[in-house]
């Protein structure tokens, strides 16, 4: 298998023009690939989503993450970034569809991209690749535990964010969800709601819940880390690209 | 879950984080996963001063028993001085 990688910081021009950092790994071997935005979760650009990152590219992919809250100051630590950009309210959705749509232009730019582009995200990135495959133009999205794509965050949640379940019908590609039956955000039935919606709409899905395994269960440097659920899920994860990917 | 209700609450002190002091103007309490403590959830305080920027900032995740032992420790300490003594003038404040 030939799995041999680079894999650095880069920087982007983000919505807005802005100067983002981004995680950046690709294949050394030239063949033709798509490439796949990783959106980190709320805790920030940390060093597990840097190691998602090159697990695409292990895998033949081109993948990379932008960090959302680059906007916090250059040279700050990523958790400092988070907890600033979480007390603001969290990312607002126009610049976070801003930050993916040049993260997937930088990917089509690379030497040999196949013009292909799959979103992914985790718990609040889950969300918010929902948000990207209904406002962008991609080729195929993951949903790793997104909350608040039906319903409504509480009142005195911090993120100011709102119910995305009226923009299904602009979702553009494949849509694969991943879940935690004992979750509560995203909880079962919002789970279905989404489920059932995308059926009447006629949109390609296709959806999983894990019995036995809660919130953030792909985290493996988390209590939640739930192997069985997580090895499924990153096979499901890669078969999905591997078709909807592929020149 | 990744959101919990967040309290935000005005403070006036001051903080070491990792570039060193800074003075405190700012605090948020929540619960949420934590960055650094091998738990679920933890209640996580921020001692911040955003006016000095993101680092400024001092981090503490606790066990909900930890945490509540902390409020009746810092409420013992207050109550075993005399009234005031800590006030920003000198003059007690209203305790609840």
């Amino acid at each position: 298998m030939d799995d041999a990688m680079h894999a650095g910081t880069t920087t982007i021009s983000g919505h807005g023009g802005a100067e983002v950092e981004a995680y950046l790994a690709r294949p050394v071997g030239g063949a033709p690939r798509g490439g796949v935005v990783v959106i980190h979760h709320l805790p920030g650009y940390d060093a597990a989503s840097k190691e998602i990152v090159r697990t695409f590219a292990a895998h033949g992919h081109a993948a990379i993450c932008p960090n959302l809250f680059s906007r916090e100051g250059a040279g700050v630590g990523p958790d400092d970034q988070a907890a600033a950009a979480r007390a603001k309210g969290g990312v607002p959705d126009e610049q976070l569809v801003g930050d993916v749509a040049a993260a997937a232009a930088h990917l089509n730019s690379l030497d040999h991209a196949n013009g292909k582009v799959g979103v992914i995200g985790f718990c609040s990135g889950g969300r918010q690749s929902f948000l990207a495959a209904c406002s962008l133009d991609l080729d195929a999205a993951v949903d790793c535990y997104g909350a608040f794509v039906v319903e409504a965050p509480p009142a005195d949640a911090p993120l100011k964010v709102a119910p995305l379940l009226s923009r299904a019908p602009d979702l553009s590609c494949p849509l694969l969800g991943l879940f935690g039956a004992e979750d509560r955000f995203p909880a079962p039935d919002e789970v279905a709601a989404l489920d059932a919606e995308l059926t009447r709409l006629g949109k390609e899905h296709e959806f999983h819940s894990y019995p036995g395994a809660g919130h953030a269960f792909f985290a493996v440097d988390r209590p939640s880390y739930r192997p069985e659920a997580a090895v499924d899920g990153w096979k499901k994860i890669l078969a999905f690209y591997g078709r909807h990917l592929s020149a | 879950m990744c959101t919990y209700a967040t309290h935000k609450v005005e403070l006036d002190g001051a903080a070491k984080g990792a570039s060193g002091w800074f003075t405190l103007t700012d605090g948020a309490v929540y619960v949420d996963h934590p960055q650094h403590a091998a738990r679920e959830h933890t209640l996580n305080i921020d001692f911040t001063n955003p006016a000095d920027g993101p680092s400024a900032r001092a981090a503490v995740e606790l066990t909900e028993e930890a945490a509540l032992a902390l409020v009746e420790a810092i409420q013992k300490a207050l109550a075993s001085a005399p009234p005031g003594l800590a006030a920003r003038g000198g003059e007690p404040a209203e305790r609840g």
